[in-house]
């Protein structure tokens, strides 16, 4: 056994974290609508930084114009991505869309799209949500009639800017089916939304008529859902576990640097503790995703279980590590110059993205309770 | 990163599980509810049968896995002590007795003992012929255990012992001691202790067992009345006593902290048996229950999880960082709230003793979770730690820095 990342891994952390230093205002130029705000962020450069890195196409295979890496780097990328709070669609156009056409696309729509994704000409996302509450396969209404798209999906993340789209839609035997859509189609409009995180695009995505190319089998669109949904919340972790820590590091430096009372602040034990706290929820995280990082290398029946604690960790420890941050902070804290801020506002949108934390609490017991039968 | 196995790991995985189905029994009940399931059994049969098994585990080459090979040990990595825990988890083998002595006296016995000494009682510690206790804190030092006053005078060859230590665990079975005294009162508080070894048996020393909230009588006080320590018994430097300490607790981090009682396992068995608030559907289908469920599952990954980085940055050659800290708090706190919940979920009949195995678990380990916040550093030292060690905050500001031990305030 060996419970962490690999030499060369580690390495290719260290690479991407000093190729991303330039980025480190990325995300306050999206939020002030700077010069990498358009297109949420591509402007700035990062996300021709994530091609010409091979960052895209990590764990695309060579045969696709990828790299060949595998899932482990996938999660030593997102936490860099986390930390700076990346202002691009790379968890929506790898984790969620590149990945689910790996495990449900035919070679041909493989070789088309991954082969973009890789070259970072092409963005995109995954839509399942249609609106206010839960997305169960009882309230999927976008329909799939003779090769053509109905319906809408809303909130759509990176919707604004992808080119492609993996709906969940019901088939005409009224089974759900996942297809495959390029949005630079008539028969597509969208309507790109405000969110409680500017420096991340979301749209609304509306069909009538779109020409869609079914993925998998006829009625495995909730089974082939789910599983890209235990892919992308074992990436996704690793992306809040990096925003978490970076809020950890944040309140640690200011607590060490502001004085009141004559002492620093960081030796009071009401901060002490407080910090302690974040810093035993993120090593709870991290551990439950480097767990999950592992299932999701290992492609097996562990994975759901292990991505759902996985999520279940890293959207408390991050949401946690936000709030916390601000309170450390004081007053300055709760500016909009400080960047504590950004950090709660992305704390919320990952913790929600691909379903909220008490719908993966009970993912997790549900998993739990079959591999309790065996 | 890889869960499974090396064929190393795989092979001696097996020879573990065949000496543990030669050697015990298996068990119904998880290990982890070993503490309150030994509640039901009279102390002495217990340590009897604890005492059988660690001699069978030590012949069969099982006990002091990490310890080099001079001190009876083989000599392996970290992982191979994790892995045999696993297994022996799956059976009725007693070994409380022995976490103490094992997990932090003789480690520090091998650390600052002389060669004769080691060759004495390393080998009878493993084999369980002897336990040995820690006789550290004191009425008016636990958590600032560096402000003991029991006193050790220099007298020849010896070292003369009065005062009194607390809480001691197992002192009342113990062969020996690992003690903690004060040589130089004139000293900087962390700068006139000395560590010694003792005979329990040697004449002056009683101890007399504490009756626990929980009701059992573990820990002890033990008084000494003019004791006589050979200086042979020293442990360290006098003067040095705080570094040889530190030893001890870093390797109480590793050995202290595990899981106890019982957990969400344990949690899932009973809810599916029990009743929710309806009064018609099983509490594992109450939405609120299934919600906590999952927050504790997490939580014991976490720590299960965490050990093995743990693991895993050992076997690269770091030392045991306070980040094994966190264990404690995890285990501890998830224990105090998944006993507190089975009580609830069970309503008005939730405090009647007596129903069920599984009900009376829950009870008994309620009343022992709280001892686990304490023993080995409180919740609030261990923050501190984190706090000051691994995130590099300022230390508390000190009313204790540069003064003389005997000129401290100490409340009394
Ligand atoms: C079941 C059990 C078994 C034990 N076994 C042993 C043993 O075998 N050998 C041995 O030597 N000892 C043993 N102990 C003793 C244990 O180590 C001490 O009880 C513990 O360290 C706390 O010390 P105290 O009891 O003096 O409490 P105090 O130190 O008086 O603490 C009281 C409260 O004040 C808080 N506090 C104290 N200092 C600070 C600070 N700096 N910052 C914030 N809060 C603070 C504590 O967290 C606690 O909440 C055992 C204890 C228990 C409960």
């Amino acid at each position: 056994m060996n419970f962490d990342f690999s030499e060369d891994q580690r390495q290719l952390r260290d690479t991407a974290r000093r190729a991303l230093v330039p980025f480190a205002g990325a995300a306050r130029e999206a939020l002030e609508g700077g010069p990498g705000s358009e297109l949420g962020g591509l402007g700035s450069g990062m996300w021709s930084l994530a091609g010409e890195m091979g960052w895209l196409g990590a764990a695309i295979p060579e045969r696709f114009g990828g790299v060949g890496l595998g899932r482990l780097e996938l999660c030593v990328l997102a936490e860099e991505f986390g930390r700076i709070l990346a202002p691009i669609p790379f968890s929506s156009t790898v984790y969620a869309f590149a990945e689910t056409l790996m495990a449900c696309a035919d070679e041909a729509t493989q070789a088309h799209w991954l082969a973009q994704v890789a070259a970072g000409k092409a963005i995109g996302c995954l839509a399942a949500s249609e609106g206010a509450g839960t997305v169960s396969p009882g309230r999927i209404e976008a329909a799939l009639r003779g090769g053509k798209l109905y319906g809408s999906k809303t909130p759509v993340a990176d919707g604004d800017s992808a080119h492609a789209a993996i709906v969940l839609a019901k088939d005409e035997s009224g089974g759900l089916r996942l297809v495959l859509v390029a949005l630079s189609q008539a028969g597509v409009s969208r309507k790109v939304l405000e969110t409680l995180d500017p420096t991340r695009g979301h749209a609304e995505l509306s069909f009538d008529g779109a020409a869609a190319t079914p993925l998998g089998a006829p009625g495995s669109g909730w089974g082939e859902y789910e599983r890209a949904c235990d892919r992308v919340a074992a990436l996704l972790a690793f992306e809040q576990l990096g925003g978490a820590q970076a809020c950890l590091d944040m309140a640690v430096g200011y607590a060490k640097s502001r004085y009141a009372f004559g002492r620093p602040i960081g030796s009071f034990q009401a901060i002490k503790h407080k910090l302690a706290d974040m810093y035993v929820a993120i090593e709870v995280a991290r551990s439950n995703a480097y767990y999950g990082a592992w299932a999701l290398e290992q492609g097996g029946r562990e994975l759901a279980q292990a991505a759902a604690a996985a999520r279940v960790a890293a959207s408390e420890a991050f949401t946690l590590a936000a709030k916390e941050n601000v309170q450390t902070h004081g007053g300055m804290g709760f500016t909009w110059a400080a960047d504590c801020h950004m950090f709660m506002r992305r704390a919320k949108l990952l913790a929600v993205q691909i379903g909220a934390p008490g719908v993966w609490r009970e993912k997790l017991v549900r998993a739990l309770e079959q591999s309790n039968q065996g | 990163m890889d869960f499974n196995d090396t064929p190393e790991e795989a092979a001696f995985r097996t020879q573990a599980q065949a000496f543990l189905a030669a050697t015990c029994s298996p068990k119904a009940a998880r290990k982890s509810a070993e503490r309150p399931a030994r509640m039901e059994e009279a102390q002495a049969s217990y340590l009897a049968r604890a005492k059988a098994y660690q001699a069978k585990k030590a012949d069969a080459g099982f006990a002091g896995l990490t310890w080099a090979p001079e001190h009876g040990g083989r000599g392996l990595a970290p992982i191979f002590s994790v892995i045999f825990g696993q297994e022996e988890a799956r059976f009725d083998a007693p070994g409380a007795p022995f976490t103490i002595g094992l997990g932090m006296c003789l480690p520090t016995v091998i650390a600052f003992g002389a060669q004769p000494h080691k060759e004495r009682y390393v080998r009878p510690a493993l084999r369980g012929e002897e336990i040995w206790c820690q006789l550290f804190s004191e009425p008016a030092a636990g958590s600032d255990v560096a402000g003991i006053k029991t006193r050790a005078v220099r007298d020849g060859d010896n070292w003369r012992v009065s005062g009194q230590k607390v809480w001691t665990s197992g002192a009342h079975y113990s062969d020996f001691g690992l003690l903690l005294a004060r040589t130089d009162p004139g000293a900087h508080k962390h700068k006139g202790l000395t560590m010694f070894f003792l005979d329990m048996r040697s004449k002056g020393v009683e101890a007399r067992p504490i009756h626990q909230a929980s009701g059992e009588s573990e820990f002890n006080e033990v008084f000494f009345d003019d004791v006589v320590i050979p200086d042979a018994q020293r442990l360290g430097d006098i003067g040095q006593g705080w570094s040889v300490a530190l030893v001890t607790l870093m390797n109480e981090r590793l050995a202290v902290g595990g899981s106890p009682g019982p957990d969400y396992q344990d949690m899932m068995a009973f809810a599916a048996g029990a009743l929710a608030a309806d009064g018609k559907t099983s509490l594992l289908a109450d939405s609120a229950f299934r919600q906590s469920l999952a927050d504790w599952y997490v939580s014991a990954e976490g720590y299960k999880l965490g050990r093995f980085r743990t693991m895993t940055a050992l076997s690269r050659g770091q030392a045991p960082g306070p980040e094994a800290s966190i264990g404690k708090i995890l285990n501890a706190n998830r224990l105090q709230e998944i006993t507190s919940a089975a009580i609830d979920a069970q309503d008005h009949y939730g405090v009647v003793m007596g129903q069920s195995a599984a009900s009376d678990l829950f009870l008994r380990s309620y009343l022992w979770a709280p001892g686990l916040r304490i023993a080995g550093g409180t919740d609030e030292i261990l923050k501190n730690i984190i706090a000051e060690r691994v995130l590099g905050l300022p230390a508390d500001p000190r009313a204790d820095k540069g003064i003389a031990f005997k000129d401290l305030p100490t409340g009394a």
